[in-house]
């Protein structure tokens, strides 16, 4: 057991004396979970770097209530639209904003198909309390991890996302999290993500800053994917350095769905994802794949949890990263494979790329497999840039820092490819290009809100 | 074009140039034979600049600029070619955009302008029939899962495109099939004017009987110990090197 560190008792201060602002007008299925999570809290608290899942992460010094709080708004004043200009070029897309956690209404512009549902999380937990009460904390592991059940307690809104049987939403569903303001600022944004059965959809989660405070963000996500359905999912995370983001996606798959999620750590402080993804109806698959390109002191932790508790499922893993200066990375991959998984496929790969003798990667794949006819491999790597290829783009007249480029980008490429919207891919192919050259701003939108508007107040 | 003076080379310590000279004008093929270690893969290298091996005296001149003190980039733009004799793979560079760039490079270092996408896959098309090159390697990661022959041949092809001034071509016949040979051969020898240069280095005369020098260079131990015309090569395919290694050590 963990001792609990006092910024821990802090935390939980704060969320008793404010308990009624956090419960007030929000659903009652919401805010029955809140027991359960406090107590889990007052248990695992903020995990520390003896926490053998966050070994590598120590969240301890980041997550303490001194942070300002807003539980009734987002804390903006001002247009959305004003900020953010969208200039739908090559995509169109279903756009949501969302502001230091909360929705923006009316941000969304395009007509969706019958029956889907799109909004915030506060309101439509209410109007669709029979989703909340079948899914809502019972995808991720609110009494065993002490980020979930913080999240589980201060949660108020977040993005909500309904597809019923049988639909498909063909435009992407583009979240564009926005955090802004002049304090320091602590976020639990919390998202529900249903896809029933034989139904389809993307969703892209854009992840930026626009003023220089400092946020802790400890956001969850859900997401139930019904038999035959897919979803298809896409994390770009473009913020600045001073940025803390404990990112928890907890995916359950039913039999023959197929889930891919993508995950690209652009810029950021410190960034630790938590993907976990259940196999839990036959035949179902997923193709999880991650880029993290960082640098100066910036660290990334992807830990990745693939649970085959059932027979006939396949997955695949691949992660990717090109660290420089003193920055640090860490992956673990744990795949478990049940006793009675049988003819599993389980893949995964982690690839790294050290530019200097400072940065540092720890790698770790951890496999724990109970039934006897499966395949599964695993295969981790760092490296440095290859001197031969290097020579050999000199040799033909491409200067050092050019070549340098081309290598980063053509290691980047693998995991660029596995992006499945060719407008997407074209998009995260130049921000890639722009991060390499060090001309990344964060301005630098993903891709429909191709651009922010240089006339508003957005880009400090 | 190039004048290499006393050259000597060494790498971890151990010296595997030990006093090359050798003038090479324009409209020259020259061949550079020797037995297995004698140095000539590491001229090559030193020439392109490899930092790999360390030149501790003698001087490079490459149309009157000191060669020695260039940048392998700037070589290369000045006009210097190397034809690896083992080419490297690079998953994730494709051919087109690594032509592209290098080209684009070589041409902003001459102050043109660069190529617009029609004119460079233009440029390419043509190219490639120049050398007699399947269409489809240009659509793969430079030289990834490419044959031997391939790898080669893409040497050949890249020469093409960028059009230097010397080109050095290191082994580049060794382990080809008569086929792939003959592509090689044909390629440089359309690519032959009277303003540029070729240095062929080569283990075996087979090469030259498609290409035909007009000197034969023999390196051994680090120095060039003959130089003819290119009966030498003929010589050298009938009688090994062994009379050569005597009369060197006599």
């Amino acid at each position: 057991m963990v001792k609990i560190a006092e910024q821990d008792t802090s935390l939980l201060n704060l969320f008793n004396e404010s308990r009624n602002l956090i419960e007030k007008d929000a659903s009652p299925l919401v805010n029955q979970w809140r027991t359960k999570a406090e107590e889990a809290f007052r248990q695992l608290g903020i995990p520390s770097n003896k926490v053998e899942a966050y070994k590598y992460t120590n969240l301890q010094p980041w997550f303490k209530a001194q942070y300002a709080y807003s539980f009734s708004e987002n804390g903006y004043q001002g247009k959305i639209d004003e900020i953010f200009k969208c200039d739908v070029e090559s995509m169109e897309s279903h756009t949501v904003f969302m502001v230091n956690g909360k929705f923006i209404p009316g941000s969304n512009g395009n007509v969706l198909p019958q029956g889907v549902v799109i909004g915030s999380f506060f309101e439509l937990a209410k109007k669709h309390s029979h989703i909340v009460e079948k899914y809502y904390s019972k995808i991720a592991p609110v009494t065993e991890d002490g980020m979930v059940a913080l999240n589980t307690m201060y949660a108020t809104d977040g993005i909500f996302i309904h597809v019923p049987a049988g639909k498909v939403v063909e435009k992407p569903i583009q979240i564009v999290n926005i955090l802004t303001g002049e304090k320091d600022l602590m976020v639990n944004q919390r998202n529900l993500i249903v896809i029933e059965e034989n139904a389809q959809a993307r969703v892209l989660f854009c992840d930026h800053t626009l003023t220089q405070s400092r946020f802790v963000i400890n956001s969850v996500t859900e997401a139930q994917i019904d038999g035959t359905s897919n979803l298809d999912f896409y994390n770009i995370q473009n913020q600045h350095n001073g940025t803390i983001q404990v990112g928890g996606y907890y995916f359950n798959q039913e039999k023959q769905s197929v889930l891919n999620a993508n995950y690209f750590t652009l810029h950021t402080g410190i960034a630790r994802n938590n993907i976990f993804a259940r196999l839990g109806g036959e035949h179902a698959e997923n193709h999880i794949s991650g880029l993290y390109l960082i640098d100066k002191n910036q660290h990334v932790d992807n830990f990745s949890y693939i649970n085959h508790a059932v027979p006939d499922c396949e997955s695949n893993e691949l992660f990717k990263g090109v660290m420089d200066d003193a920055s640090t990375g860490a992956f673990t991959g744990r795949i478990l494979v049940a006793k009675d998984a049988q003819r599993t496929n389980a893949y995964q790969s982690n690839n790294n790329l050290l530019l200097t003798e400072n940065a540092k990667m720890n790698t770790r794949p951890q496999l724990e497999i109970y039934a006897d006819d499966v395949k599964c491999s695993h295969g981790a790597t760092v490296g440095q840039l290859d001197d031969n290829a290097l020579f050999y783009l000199r040799a033909r007249g491409i200067s050092k820092e050019e070549a340098n480029i081309l290598l980063r980008f053509a290691f980047a490429y693998e995991v660029i490819e596995k992006i499945q919207m060719p407008e997407l891919k074209e998009q995260i192919r130049e921000l890639v290009e722009k991060r390499f050259r060090g001309e990344l701003d964060k301005c630098d939108s993903c891709v429909v809100c191709g651009q922010v508007d240089k006339r508003g107040l957005s880009c400090v | 074009m190039l004048k290499i003076k006393d050259l000597h080379a060494k790498i971890d310590g151990k010296e595997i140039l030990r006093g090359i000279n050798l003038e090479v004008k324009a409209g020259e093929i020259h061949a550079i034979m020797g037995p297995n270690g004698s140095g000539k893969s590491t001229l090559a290298a030193v020439l392109t600049g490899n930092e790999a091996f360390e030149v501790n005296e003698g001087a490079v001149e490459f149309n009157g600029q000191d060669l020695l003190d260039m940048a392998p980039e700037d070589r290369a733009r000045e006009g210097l070619f190397l034809s690896f004799q083992y080419p490297v793979e690079i998953p994730g560079v494709s051919m087109t955009n690594f032509m592209r760039t290098a080209l684009n490079e070589q041409k902003k270092h001459k102050g043109e302008d660069p190529l617009s996408a029609s004119d460079f896959l233009k440029l390419m098309r043509d190219r490639k029939k120049l050398v007699d090159i399947d269409s489809d390697l240009t659509n793969r990661s430079v030289n990834e899962g490419f044959s031997g022959g391939e790898k080669k041949k893409n040497e050949i092809f890249q020469m093409a495109m960028l059009d230097p001034k010397l080109a050095i071509l290191d082994e580049t016949d060794s382990g080809l099939d008569i086929d792939a040979l003959r592509i090689v051969a044909n390629g440089v020898n359309k690519l032959k004017r009277s303003d540029n240069a070729t240095i062929l280095i080569t283990h075996y005369q087979r090469l030259l009987d498609y290409i035909e020098p007009d000197y034969v260079h023999v390196l051994y131990k680090g120095r060039i110990v003959k130089s003819a015309g290119k009966e030498l090569a003929r010589e050298l395919e009938e009688k090994g090197y062994d009379w050569i290694k005597k009369e060197f050590e006599e």
